[in-house]
């Protein structure tokens, strides 16, 4: 099936099998090797990317599926080579250790903050909930997610990246 | 923090300082280079046939659906592969008698546990590749299941290895009083139990399985046609799984190179020489084109090593004081089906830590290792440790409890004061420093003991539905594997040393390598700080090369909380070693005297006056060699391998308070204090995460994982679905503080961190769950301490 998609700001148009998972069409057909698969059951959330602004699990997608939306990345977040708010949090905060886990819940963190721009301790943990980390514990994301708030809140940042 | 001793120099203040991670940014743009992202020209992928059945003949195989099936170029079967693939390697034989299966990569002619690899694809596609699993017909015929650890050692059970004659591999002992360390542990018992002054308590512990779940599935891609056939994998040993794949498949050292590049955490998971890493290898090299594998996580779950999963009879004897007079333990631990790199030494490590931090002046210590139809055990965050601490620490809270002594106080009349250091140790270990009373003083004050036991008797006074419990655990860990004379004296097949080298580049800019090998833990950092620190150049300059034999070609990798307090401690030794060199240049390059220059922030300077040269001057001046003392090398660079002199020893006091709902047997975590001892600390914020984290991992074991088997050897706990590790939801947010007292045995002061919050955590929980409902009579559950299990404890304990 030909499918047409724009991912972190380029249209793409590709011929892909219908059974072929997003994640799988970013990765292998793309190259956008950022987004990675960390579980086969839609537990972990390692490869949640932003589907029209809305985080989705791209391995709970197929590529057809995508056909005529818009997705972002990680790699679509920093713009003009300033990191978005949540990047940036999430490195002054050691907000990730081994980094595999990070696309993932940098892309569910924005999704949640744009919900909810300034979400209590609880409600970060909640919101986080479909995103699994096996090195850091949470503290230090659910700190870098405050942190980004704020900073988001204060308006002293760029807008979330490309999809928005 | 609170300073216990003065803590040693730190030349130009790096030490202590909470640096931002120079690995961050690649990872948080997704730039990073995992293994699964690598494609190859002409690569092929390779998908594996695994074995439904946990043990059976393959008396048939037909692959010849497959091998028509589109984009298929080859399909091997073991007996394809049987001349080539020789043994998997199992590096630690305990005892000379010990009994040990043959491990092929690919099961040859029977399987041993559910997941055992019979068959492997090698198409144009990972798509295809899995496509054509379908078509391979493999005819099984059943043979005995072996499940239980305890029946699986006893006499007249289903063997797993008819061939061996039984399923119990080996047995090893540690005796204090055949060593000499300590009393007879037989007589402290028989005095306990006749003494109207004494008292033994027994207890049956069970260690449940667990899986590593590191969030990076394995992967490995091979290029045969370099001119060294390079492996990518997503392993913790790069060095010791080049070594042990020239050994066991006859490829020359020299023709072999192996890269780990971003690996996506390992917790011992990937500390180990895989069947999957020996296939990818072999087809391609046989087929002479790059191929890769990248396993799903259901494939992890079921054939990537588990941990802990140990059987453990304890016996304590003490006099009603409080004062323990002897140890037994008498350990079952679970190989699964066959013996992997390390796996029979991992509970063995346990042996020098079941007695804590302890004064035990009899101690006995056996352990046998036996096969079970399972997945193998291996290494997972702490092996061998947590198991024991959690041995030693449920059993001090439990004579605690048995004499209505409060669990703080019964530690403190046992433990070592910090006054007796260094202090050998009943199981023949020399503890350099150490301050337990400093620890458990902040703990208490940062947990509010006392306020929270005022409550705890309150809510029991009135009955309330949700009882307050309180756990201890008051922790040691040895860290820093190893002394090599030690690891040569356990029978273990390589030494413990790091090899590490600096170099002054002519522009001032440095690099190091070091031949451990990260996977999150954040080394690059960490050791850029050490070496700022040392050679007084600017953070940003050092550049340190890690994890590819061919850059980095010497070492013995990351576990064991080993990178900072061996691998860290010889890239200090080769920043002096640097030093040392440029002194007589920098010496002639001001016409003074050696002894004349001080060394200070990166400069030498001619004592009393302002005259001075910058190490970063002496590079260019070596580079350049026009002016040379006499008889010196133009050169800086230097190469050190250091071999600790002893393991490190960091501790602390956790301490718990869980809500047990008494009605739904439910436990929520009210708040958790951890306050650790790792010595001087380089980087805090780093310390802290791997505080966190580890915390997590076990707090997890005592409430939620367990690799779960049925009847038939099936993994009923195969994915992230039913493997419950906790979300951000099911955590709170921990309070950690530290204590410094600072190694001896090593001159950075540093002693690991990276299993101490595994290792204290879980009897730390499982303590306060005990405290809560042992008023009904509860003496011991199970973990994962599931809302289940406490709730029929409660019920039965009630009765």
């Amino acid at each position: 099936m030909r499918i047409t998609v724009d991912v972190d700001g380029t249209r793409y148009s590709d011929e892909v099998e219908p059974r072929m998972l997003l994640v799988h069409y970013l990765r292998d057909q793309l190259g956008k090797v950022g987004t990675v698969s960390g579980c086969d059951t839609s537990n972990c959330g390692a490869c949640t990317v932003h589907l029209d602004g809305r985080s989705v699990k791209s391995c709970s997608v197929l590529a057809v599926q995508a056909d005529g939306h818009e997705v972002t990345t990680v790699e679509g977040l920093a713009q003009d080579g300033t990191l978005h708010p949540v990047q940036e949090a999430f490195h002054e905060c050691h907000a990730l250790q081994c980094g595999y886990c990070t696309p993932g819940m940098i892309m569910q963190s924005i999704d949640l903050l744009e919900e909810n721009p300034d979400p209590d301790e609880q409600q970060v943990r909640e919101g986080l909930e479909g995103n699994l980390c096996r090195c850091t514990g949470y503290q230090n994301i659910v700190k870098a997610v405050q942190s980004a708030a704020g900073t988001m809140r204060e308006g002293s940042a760029p807008q979330a990246g490309g999809a928005r | 923090m609170t300073a216990v001793a003065e803590p040693a120099s730190s030349p130009a203040g790096e030490f202590g300082r909470s640096r931002a991670r120079k690995e961050d940014a690649h990872l948080i743009t997704g730039r990073s280079r995992w293994t699964g992202n690598l494609t190859l020209p002409g690569m092929l992928h390779m998908a594996v046939l695994r074995s439904p059945l946990a043990h059976a003949r393959i008396t048939g195989i037909d692959v010849s659906e497959a091998k028509s099936m589109p984009g298929v170029v080859a399909v091997y079967t073991g007996a394809d592969l049987a001349e080539e693939q020789g043994d998997l390697p199992s590096a630690w034989p305990i005892t000379p008698d010990m009994k040990k299966p043959p491990a092929p990569a690919l099961a040859v002619d029977t399987v041993n546990f559910a997941g055992d690899a019979v068959a492997v694809v090698l198409a144009r596609s990972d798509y295809e590749a899995h496509d054509a699993l379908e078509g391979i017909d493999v005819d099984y015929e059943d043979l005995p299941v072996v499940l239980d650890l305890e029946s699986a050692a006893a006499e007249g059970s289903e063997l797993v290895h008819p061939d061996l004659g039984t399923n119990v591999s080996a047995t090893w002992k540690l005796d204090s009083g055949e060593a000499g360390s300590g009393g007879d542990v037989e007589q402290a018992i028989a005095e306990a139990e006749s003494s109207p002054d004494g008292i033994v308590v027994r207890r049956t512990l069970r260690q449940q399985r667990l899986v590593p779940a590191f969030m990076e599935p394995r992967a490995v891609v091979v290029d045969p046609n370099a001119q060294q056939a390079t492996m990518w994998s997503s392993t913790q040993i790069p060095h010791i799984l080049k070594l042990m794949l020239a050994m066991t498949l006859g490829i020359p050292e020299h023709k072999l190179r192996v890269i780990a590049p971003d690996v996506g955490g390992g917790f011992g998971g990937k500390l180990q020489v895989t069947p999957e890493e020996v296939l990818t290898l072999l087809t391609a090299r046989r087929l002479g084109k790059p191929v890769k594998y990248a396993e799903s996580r259901s494939e992890s779950m079921q054939a990537a090593h588990h941990g802990r999963a140990q059987l453990q009879k304890l016996t304590l004897a003490a006099k009603r004081d409080g004062t323990v007079t002897g140890m037994k333990v008498e350990l079952l631990a679970d190989m699964g089906a066959y013996m992997r790199l390390l796996s029979p030494g991992i509970p063995v490590l346990g042996a020098f830590m079941f007695n804590g931090i302890y004064k035990i002046p009899a101690y006995h210590f056996s352990c046998s290792p036996v096969f079970t139809s399972k997945v193998p055990t291996d290494a997972y965050r702490g092996a061998g440790r947590p198991e024991a601490t959690f041995g030693i620490e449920r059993m001090m809270s439990e004579l605690a409890a048995e004499l209505g002594i409060d669990p703080l106080e019964i530690r403190e009349k046992n433990w070592i004061t910090h006054e007796e250091f260094p202090f050998n140790t009943v199981s023949g270990l020399t503890y350099d420093t150490g301050n337990y009373e400093a620890a458990t003083a902040r703990a208490r004050e940062l947990f509010g003991y006392d306020a929270l036991r005022r409550e705890q008797a309150e809510r029991r006074e009135r009955k309330d539905p949700v009882q307050l419990g309180i756990g201890v655990s008051t922790f040691t860990e040895m860290c820093g594997l190893a002394p090599s004379r030690v690891l040569g004296s356990l029978d273990y097949g390589a030494g413990g040393w790091e090899h590490a080298q600096v170099r002054m580049l002519p522009t001032g800019k440095v690099e190091v390598v070091t031949g451990i090998s990260p996977h999150g833990q954040g080394h690059v950092t960490g050791f850029s700080q050490v070496v700022a620190d040392r050679l007084g150049v600017p953070f940003d300059d050092v550049e340190i090369i890690h994890g590819d034999t061919q850059s980095a070609p010497k070492g013995l990798d990351t576990y064991g909380s080993r990178s900072l307090t061996v691998g860290g401690v010889a890239v200090a030794h080769a920043v002096a070693t640097v030093i040392a060199k440029a002194r007589p240049i920098a010496a002639h390059m001001m016409e003074c005297a050696e002894d004349d220059l001080e060394f200070t922030e990166g400069r030498f300077q001619v004592r009393g006056t302002e005259k001075a040269v910058g190490i970063t001057d002496v590079a260019l001046a070596v580079f350049a060699a026009h002016d040379m003392p006499e008889g010196v090398e133009p050169s800086l660079d230097s190469d050190v391998t250091y071999d600790p002199e002893n393991f490190s020893f960091p501790h602390g006091t956790h301490l718990c308070a869980v809500e047990v709902d008494t009605e739904t047997g439910r436990v929520e975590l009210r708040s958790y204090v951890a306050v650790d001892d790792v010595g001087r600390v380089v980087n805090p914020m780093l310390v802290e995460g791997q505080v966190h984290g580890g915390l997590a991992q076990g707090i997890a074991q005592a409430l939620f994982e367990e690799a779960v088997y049925d009847e038939s050897g099936t993994l009923l706990s195969g994915s992230f679905a039913e493997y419950l590790i906790p979300t951000a939801a099911d955590l709170p947010s921990f309070t950690t503080d530290r204590t410094e007292t600072p190694a001896t045995s090593n001159t950075l002061g540093v002693k690991g961190v990276g299993e101490a919050g595994t290792i204290a955590s879980t009897p730390a929980v499982v303590n306060a769950v005990l405290d809560a409902v042992r008023q009904f009579g509860v003496r011991d559950i199970d973990m994962p301490c599931t809302p289940m299990r406490v709730w029929k404890a409660i019920q039965e304990g009630a009765r």
